[in-house]
């Protein structure tokens, strides 16, 4: 069991990303975030693993929470004292009915295609922490908490 | 021989096909990697299929689900399939997932 991230530190600088639930734009959300934390002079495996987490939450706001409906997709990196990075990834999609049952590994609601059903299970592994909070019909907000090496 | 440049590659050989995939495999890409892939192995329906991920420089688990459905896709006809020399970003997520105990890594020279 991982220990839950003390989230009290102060904000020491912020950069917030709207953008179109569109997978064409899944690439430049991870690219975005990424060059927004290299001022933390991060690791290359540090980067490696948060651009991964940004894109399986993002990816899960395309494939799951809009579907095949517009929306738009609010990002918010937070880099906070004591090299805490915090990226909340939201969206106003249909919201995860048990949000327990969707981060068990390889579970996916998509039978017919090809996800893997390993997108929490990714964030959770690349991450310190991974927070979801979840309403039917209003959306869901997944915050990814990590802490880089001095 | 090589086919033009592109995210996928292919190249036959005495050993069967090799599908040679760079660059970011994310969900978005995997969508027109997947269509190429099929479409080639579906019309040559090679014995041995090897997937060249050398120069993969980002993936998340949406790589994982279109190695897993080509993997099925070769077994279906007939075939096998192995990742060849995978990059890191590539080796993470396959071990993440238990893959590499179904799917068989292997080094393979890159004749390019």
């Amino acid at each position: 069991m991982k220990k839950r991230v003390d989230f009290s530190a102060s904000v020491e600088n912020e950069m917030r990303l709207f953008l179109p639930a569109k997978s064409v734009n899944e690439g430049m959300a991870r690219a975005s975030v990424a060059a927004f934390c290299a001022q933390l002079d991060p690791t290359a495996l540090e980067i490696a693993d948060l651009k991964c987490a940004v894109s399986e939450a993002v990816t899960n706001c395309i494939v799951h929470a809009y579907r095949d409906v517009e929306g738009e997709i609010e990002i918010d990196v937070k880099l906070c004292e004591g090299r805490l990075i915090s990226i909340s990834v939201r969206d106003k999609g249909c919201g995860i009915e048990n949000v327990k049952e969707a981060r068990q590994p390889l579970f996916t609601t998509d039978a017919e295609g090809e996800r893997s059903g390993m997108g929490f299970t990714v964030m959770e592994n690349f991450c310190d922490e991974v927070r979801v909070t979840s309403r039917l019909g209003k959306g869901t907000t997944v915050v990814l908490l990590k802490r880089l090496h001095k | 021989m090589l086919r033009s440049a592109g995210q996928v590659v292919f190249e036959e050989t005495a050993e069967g096909l090799t599908v040679h995939v760079n660059g970011e495999i994310d969900h978005h890409s995997a969508v027109s990697v997947r269509r190429e892939i099929d479409e080639r192995i579906t019309m040559s329906r090679p014995k041995r299929v090897y997937l060249e991920l050398s120069g993969v420089d980002f993936m998340d688990s949406s790589g994982l689900g279109l190695i897993m459905g080509r993997y099925a896709l070769v077994k279906q006809s007939g075939g096998e399939l192995y990742v060849a020399d995978p990059s890191l970003a590539v080796v993470k997520m396959m071990r993440l997932a238990g893959m590499e105990r179904m799917i068989r890594l292997v080094k393979h020279k890159k004749s390019s």
